[in-house]
């Protein structure tokens, strides 16, 4: 089952390498990983996007808490929460295909950030669902480059991951 | 305010932190902080032969006293030497605080002279590490490394100090702090009062109760609670490896250590129970055996005070987070205001059963005339010490004879690398025992193969007046490895049998100890009483014994607790 677990860590030299070490020493798996200091300019914000069985991600999540650097954690799949990823695209565009990959770029919501007479690069948001949707949908256009920020998160509501 | 450099930060530091001992070995990125503990008479530095040595004597010692263990070493091979060592302690999650010198800071990461990542290659085996950025940030950072190591779950803690951070011409503002807070840090004080109401309710009400207690309970300096709880309950009580003392070894409620070499009745009485209550253990792989078919109709509770334990390898049903003290002590109180009784006659229907089960005897062998069997030198040494060593042991056979063999009534008195296996253990750990127990029996019970894993220590052992008495049982072989091939490898003894053995006797003669051999069994018992007898010498027996004797009972893979091998053609 996938899962997005949301950490906020000392900001340290060596935090990051702990977080990563202990997934690789533990036989657990990284999908994505975002990190990033938050206002608090002593802590960051790590997103890890992770898949196991529950008794897996009850371990994931305890060796996790036991890292000395890790404040505090939340399982964002386990309650309602807004998951986007941000991805940036360079497509082939030039001929008839020009128009179509610009329409379907509409259509995902997508903005073309880069323009030359032969390519265009689209920045486009969303869930991981939607940016795998959109590489689909042009397909017959010449994907040259993908390049995606992996999934980060933030839970609905009055819930807030804070000290 | 007192003024002083970073390297005599260190040292002061560590005395008013209350370290006694520091093992250690100098080297280029240390001589600031070397110089510092010349100039000083605090701390007393004990001067190893190699750096694996200097961890084992800060783990034996931490074993023994239940303080944290500290070791001194310098930057890169110095450094790295002690990764057997801080693995060791990881995984029996013992207190130790190991500083290693680094490369001056402006240095580091260009491959200088003596320069390894230290932080990098042991953060997968320490508790916490620091690197020091500044010589003001000193104290502080050993008083968190020391405040680390010894709460919540014990655990080897690193502070690697690069060599500028400790020059002798700079001086700083000197305050040890009394207090350090890591707000990412809080070790849990007590139990869940509602959790161990529920854990008192299946007590009293389990017909087939037993008690699994391990480390933790050593560690957590809770064996009398436990031992109360145990005799307030009347229910059978097992140890794991690491567990041996926390109840008493001689005692009727006993029931021997359990897991892959356990007793017959201990592993019988796990499987059978409806009630397993775990005390500071982990369900180790080598307790469990198959975890699918681990105890099929128990329930469980587990108390431990990390919550990555409970439930990571069998799940448990009232799980109870805490220092095992405090949780046993709540749960005393509990039971003492428990309405209603248990079922007097489900116990003695019990009590019957696993009595019964214990008639064969807990660890037995069979004696032979002209050769001496393993079992018979851990009988002799329990004897000879009247069961009140410190027993300190190697990895491999000896270790499990001495587990078997010696009873042990008190904790701290067994030291052993159980969760890691640690080869090369015993001599260093016996060391730092014998420095602080001089007036205490020591043995390291070892083999012709872990010995020598360690063995330049003969040398500090003659520096230092430790007297300790090495039992070296001798069967010319790796005899745990040789037990394997005898039992799935049709005999083919692939690198377990060790030619050119020194002469072990010579040896320690060489080293300025005195060394004794057996050879024969009516030698053995006069020959032990020898060595204890010579209080200020270090005894190094070579005691030559049956090599083709194996250690039984063993569980047979991927069976349940109590499918054993209990001799080589006799099975459950």
């Amino acid at each position: 089952m996938r899962r997005i677990i949301s950490v906020l860590v000392e900001n340290e030299p060596g935090a990051l390498s702990r977080i990563v070490g202990l997934f690789s020493q533990r036989n657990y798996n990284i999908e994505t990983l975002t990190v990033a200091p938050t206002e608090d300019e002593t802590l960051s914000r790590l997103t890890v996007t992770t898949s196991g069985n529950p008794q897996v991600i009850e371990q994931i999540t305890k060796q996790l808490n036991k890292l000395i650097d890790v404040v505090k954690l939340v399982d964002l799949t386990e309650g309602h929460h807004v998951e986007r990823e941000l991805m940036l695209i360079k497509v082939r565009a030039s001929g008839p295909l020009r128009a179509e990959v610009k329409r379907t770029a509409d259509i995902f919501r997508g903005q073309i950030v880069d323009v030359t007479s032969s390519v265009y690069t689209i920045q486009l948001a969303g869930t991981q669902d939607k940016l795998d949707g959109f590489i689909a949908a042009i397909g017959q256009t010449q994907v040259l480059e993908v390049v995606r920020s992996g999934t980060t998160g933030i839970a609905r509501g009055e819930k807030v991951l804070c000290l | 305010m007192e003024l002083l450099s970073g390297a005599d930060m260190v040292v002061r530091s560590l005395a008013d932190e209350g370290v006694e001992y520091i093992y250690g070995y100098p080297g280029g990125a240390l001589l600031h902080v070397y110089d510092a503990i010349f100039r000083q008479k605090a701390v007393t530095h004990i001067l190893v032969r190699h750096e694996q040595a200097a961890t084992h004597m800060a783990d034996g010692y931490a074993r023994a006293t239940g303080k944290p263990g500290v070791a001194l070493v310098t930057s890169g091979p110095g450094a790295t030497n002690t990764i057997t060592g801080i693995a060791t302690a990881y995984m029996d999650s013992i207190p130790m605080v190991v500083i290693s010198g680094q490369v001056p800071s402006g240095f580091i990461g260009t491959d200088m002279f003596q320069e390894v990542d230290m932080v990098g290659i042991s953060r997968p085996i320490v508790k916490h590490s620091f690197l020091v950025k500044k010589a003001e940030d000193i104290p502080e950072v050993i008083r968190k490394a020391f405040h680390l190591a010894q709460t919540g779950r014990p655990g080897p803690v690193v502070v690697d100090i690069p060599k500028d951070i400790t020059d002798l011409t700079k001086k700083y503002e000197y305050k040890y702090p009394e207090k350090v807070k890591i707000r990412s840090y809080n070790p849990p004080a007590k139990g869940h009062n509602g959790q161990i109401r529920k854990a008192v309710e299946l007590l009293m009400k389990a017909r087939r109760p037993v008690i699994y207690a391990g480390g933790g309970v050593v560690l957590g300096q809770a064996s009398k609670l436990l031992t109360e709880l145990a005799r307030k309950l009347d229910v059978p009580v097992t140890n794991t490896l690491n567990g041996l003392g926390s109840f008493p070894g001689s005692d009727r409620q006993f029931v021997g250590m359990l897991g892959m070499h356990g007793s017959y009745c201990a592993n019988k009485t796990m499987h059978q129970s409806d009630l397993i209550l775990a005390v500071g253990a982990r369900f180790d792989d080598r307790v469990t055996n198959n975890t699918e078919k681990f105890c099929p109709d128990a329930k469980i509770i587990h108390i431990d005070i990390d919550p990555a334990s409970i439930s990571k390898n069998v799940v448990a049903d009232i799980p109870i987070v805490g220092p095992v003290d405090a949780v046993l002590e709540n749960m005393l109180s509990q039971l003492d205001e428990y309405q209603g009784s248990q079922d007097n006659a489900a116990r003695a229907e019990w009590w019957a059963s696993v009595d019964s089960w214990r008639e064969k005897g807990l660890f037995t062998y069979e004696k032979a005339d002209d050769i001496l069997k393993p079992q018979q030198v851990i009988e002799s040494l329990y004897q000879v010490t009247k069961g009140d060593a410190f027993v300190t042991t190697d990895v491999g056979q000896h270790q499990m004879f001495a587990a078997q063999h010696y009873r042990f009534n008190k904790p701290n008195r067994w030291i052993s690398s159980g969760g890691l296996g640690t080869m090369g253990y015993g001599l260093p750990a016996a060391m730092g025992i014998k420095l602080s127990f001089p007036e205490e029996q020591v043995a390291c019970v070892t083999g012709e193969g872990s010995i020598q894993m360690n063995i330049q220590e003969l040398s500090t052992c003659l520096q230092y007046d430790l007297h300790l008495k090495v039992i070296n049982i001798n069967n010319q072989a790796l005899g745990m490895v040789r037990q394997w091939q005898d039992m799935q490898y049709d005999s083919r003894y692939s690198h377990s049998y060790m030619e050119s053995l020194p002469d072990f006797v010579k040896l320690a003669e060489s080293y300025g100890h005195i060394g004794i051999r057996v050879t024969r069994p009516e030698e053995l018992l006069p020959a032990m009483e020898k060595a204890f007898s010579l209080e200020d010498r270090l005894v190094f027996m070579d005691i030559q014994v049956d090599p083709n004797e194996h250690v039984y009972p063993m569980q047979i893979k991927d069976g349940g607790m109590c499918d054993l091998w209990l001799s080589k053609t006799e099975r459950t």
